[in-house]
């Protein structure tokens, strides 16, 4: 039996953070629970925080799970976390001023160029060209794991567009409502800040011709995108547009809203649609998504695109292994946050030792996202276990397998009352004029008791985290 | 605003307002079907009902003959026609869902509660509602609609747009219903002034809610010119078609002002002004000159010129 690391209970103590919490969870009887369950679950549905999944039947507006029992760190926890979060962001940026610049960490030999101009994330359009601060991506999502008191993992970033940020909000929101003295009794550090830190953010990289307060958008794929609902949240919060392709054009070397007073220029996008979709004329022809000509707008420096198109080369899951290394070779320090130790199944001997030991590990497609098509080698049966062997063999530059982690537990309210289950965190680092980062980030769950996968696609819910002021 | 935004407010509007017309059709042809047999019977008068809603042909593809229950079927369920109910309602509540930051809670909760309650009234046997509550429950979610947008929107271009799609939806509706009854009802000239004919009118004011205030305003017998006079020309009968002109007049002045053209000059300002001018210069005997048909006719003819150039020159984004 794998030992796991749980956050609120050492043995029978109750770890410091979450001294607050152990007599509110005691107190609280089963039907007060089930009623503010059932109360937050309204508030959802009426703010309509939902994903919307369409094409599979029934109701198309969907709620991710909630629980209710918060996720807590101490103030020295979030600190550490955070100095690592920050040097990591900037890392990031600088590998991508690099690789679309001059190279030098390919030239020095740090990381191999086939894995760099190869990669099918790095977008050529852009090479040589220099965004705005030289930043490419201006909100990067780490996500975290723990498995003890002071070991964090990095398991992935998220260097385009990640998601979830709604949910931190709207976690802190419901919390809030329904357990004001919860707020009352521990000092917990608001994450409110985080749509004017955004908007401020986007606003210090508008392009050099932009001559007075700059005009933002949201640039979304349309309202049958399962993230809509935070799109819109988010525009509304910095009070800013939300666009669709269609309601912008290009012309005299600027991008404009249509608007029913006539064209109004637009200086920053923050797009929440991938590179592919962004300009029909110069990526994929047949999308009705982008907007034609934004590309050459954005290379002349009439719009700054957020985050900038090819800033997904840095958060492959081939090129992750490399981070530690960026930050050594880019900010000349020791990297803060670790790695999960990940064997290549590109590479010979990796290869060999994956196939040998697939019971033992999680085995995940390079360019997979949310949760599909991975193995969770302990979990799954011989069977699933011989599909997978098939198909790493077939093409296995396209895996990579890493330990299976103790993934850390919270306890979480369940339907028999409370039991720990395992968690991550994603945390949301701003990246303009300053780096930034909100006291807090996403708690996913998961809910089902044992497994270790907290996407909302697979079971998964979320929680609000708390970071305790000093 | 966003051209997309105001387009989708406007919709918003329009959506629902023809929702309730449906309704209160709906309502009519109840009514009439509840009446002793005269004339030409039941069949021609559900028909002239499609007609009115402009979903004849769709529902004679899908049913063939107008049976009273697959009409109502037709008209508030069935989401192949694109103006039941059901279809309204849903669309109107999808526009909002898009551009829900340019509504206020409330009115989202008002869309978004009408949406659910309707999903679940389709679920349960039909035999359990009657086609009076039914209709009865579309205007409640209407009025409750136009109430949470006066009490909370605030005054800006998103809601002077929300409410020239009532206006002009409602100008175009109402012209409709007096047609169905006038043109479709009673073809022939002979049946004008006798017993039926006004039991006819009658039910269409009842249907258009308007049977009491119409005996406030006139008194006296129910005549075939004070009908005309109170729903076409009566700027105090809230359905009226000058009582939608004005409003949409108004409405686009409101557009106007907020966008700096404080003089309302620009062509859609002075389109509609022209439109509700004519109306004051018109007399109830001058309509029966022309045949209360033919103006309807051109009325609603002159309506859909007055959205084309709204979705010109605001709401296509073309407008430069």
């Amino acid at each position: 039996m794998t030992e796991y690391f749980n956050e609120m209970f050492d043995g029978g103590k109750v770890r410091q953070p979450y001294g607050g919490l152990d007599g509110w969870m005691r107190d609280m009887p089963a039907e007060l629970r089930a009623m503010k369950q059932a109360e937050a679950e309204a508030l959802f549905r009426r703010i309509g925080i939902t994903f919307a999944v369409y094409g599979e039947g029934g109701d198309p507006d969907r709620l991710i799970p909630f629980d209710m029992f918060p996720r807590v760190f101490t103030q020295t926890e979030w600190r550490k976390l955070e100095r690592g979060i920050k040097q990591r962001a900037r890392a990031l940026n600088a590998f991508l001023l690099d690789v679309y610049g001059r190279g030098e960490i390919v030239r020095a030999g740090r990381i191999p160029a086939r894995l760099v101009y190869q990669n099918e994330a790095y977008e050529r359009a852009v090479s040589g060209f220099i965004p705005p601060r030289g930043i490419y991506s201006h909100i990067v999502g780490i996500d975290l794991v723990r498995t003890g008191p002071d070991q964090f993992y990095v398991l992935e970033d998220n260097c385009r567009t990640p998601s979830g940020v709604s949910y931190m909000l709207e976690n802190r929101e419901i919390m809030m409502r329904m357990f004001p003295q919860l707020f009352r009794e521990n000092r917990i550090e608001p994450v409110d800040g985080y749509p004017d830190a955004l908007r401020r953010t986007l606003a210090s990289v508008a392009p050099a011709k932009c001559d007075r307060e700059p005009t933002i958008a949201i640039l979304t794929p349309g309202h049958f995108n399962s993230a809509y609902y935070e799109h819109s949240f988010l525009a509304d919060l910095m009070g800013v547009e939300l666009v669709e392709g269609a309601d912008l054009f290009c012309e005299g070397g600027f991008c404009w809203m249509r608007t029913t007073e006539g064209p109004k220029k637009l200086d920053v996008i923050y797009r929440r649609i991938d590179d592919a979709f962004i300009d029909p004329l110069c990526f994929r022809p047949d999308s009705m998504l982008g907007v034609p000509g934004l590309m050459d707008v954005y290379r002349s420096g009439g719009v700054t695109i957020c985050s900038a198109p090819g800033a997904g080369v840095a958060d492959d899951k081939a090129i992750y292994t490399f981070v530690p290394e960026m930050v050594r070779f880019y900010l000349g320090e020791e990297p803060l946050l670790e790695n999960v130790p990940t064997w290549q199944c590109a590479k010979p001997d990796d290869l060999k030792y994956v196939l040998d030991h697939l019971p033992e590990l999680v085995v995940k497609e390079v360019h997979g996202s949310g949760g599909y098509g991975m193995l969770v080698g302990p979990k799954a049966t011989k069977e699933q276990i011989e599909t997978f062997r098939i198909k790493i063999k077939e093409n296995p530059v396209n895996y990579i397998a890493q330990p299976t982690l103790a993934l850390s537990t919270t306890p979480t309210f369940v339907e028999e009352g409370v039991a720990p289950r395992h968690v991550d965190l994603r945390p949301y680092c701003l990246v303009g004029e300053k780096v930034e980062l909100v006291p807090g980030g996403l708690t996913r769950v998961a809910l089902t008791e044992g497994s270790l996968v907290v996407n909302s696609s697979q079971g998964g819910g979320v929680k609000d985290t708390w970071v305790l002021a000093e | 605003m966003l051209s997309r935004t105001a387009e989708n407010l406007f919709w918003i509007a329009r959506y629902m307002e023809r929702a309730e017309t449906m309704a209160r059709l709906l309502e009519v042809g109840a009514r009439i079907a509840l009446t002793p047999s005269a004339g030409h019977g039941y069949r021609s008068e559900w028909e002239s009902l499609l007609q009115a809603s402009g979903t004849a042909e769709g529902f004679a593809e899908k049913y063939g003959d107008p049976v009273q229950r697959n009409i109502e079927s037709y008209l508030f369920f069935d989401r192949d026609n694109p103006s039941s109910v059901i279809s309204c309602i849903e669309r109107a509540r999808e526009n909002a869902r898009i551009v829900r930051t340019a509504i206020t809670g409330q009115v989202w909760d008002t869309l978004n509660t009408a949406f659910q309650e309707i999903r679940q009234i389709e679920r349960q046997p039909r035999s359990e509602w009657e086609t009076t509550e039914l209709c009865e429950w579309v205007a409640r979610q209407s009025a409750m609609m136009r109430g949470a947008m006066d009490a909370t929107m605030l005054r800006n271009d998103g809601f002077f747009f929300m409410n020239l799609g009532y206006a002009l939806e409602r100008a175009d509706n109402t012209a409709r219903l007096i047609d169905v009854k006038y043109f479709v009802l009673l073809p022939s000239v002979e049946m004008v002034g006798t017993g039926f004919d006004n039991y006819q009118w009658q039910v269409l004011l009842r249907a258009l809610q308007s049977y009491r205030a119409f005996h406030w305003a006139y008194g006296g017998d129910i005549t075939a010119s004070k009908i005309v006079d109170f729903l076409i020309l009566n700027p105090a009968s809230p359905r009226s078609l000058m009582s939608a002109m004005r409003k949409a007049l108004h409405h686009l002045e409101n557009i106007a002002r907020f966008y700096g053209d404080e003089g309302a000059t620009g062509p859609v300002q002075l389109r509609a002004r022209g439109l509700v001018r004519e109306l004051d210069q018109t007399q109830v005997t001058e309509i029966f000159d022309e045949g209360l048909h033919e103006f309807l006719t051109r009325f609603i003819g002159d309506i859909g010129d007055l959205a084309g150039m709204v979705q010109r020159n605001y709401l296509s984004g073309d407008a430069r």
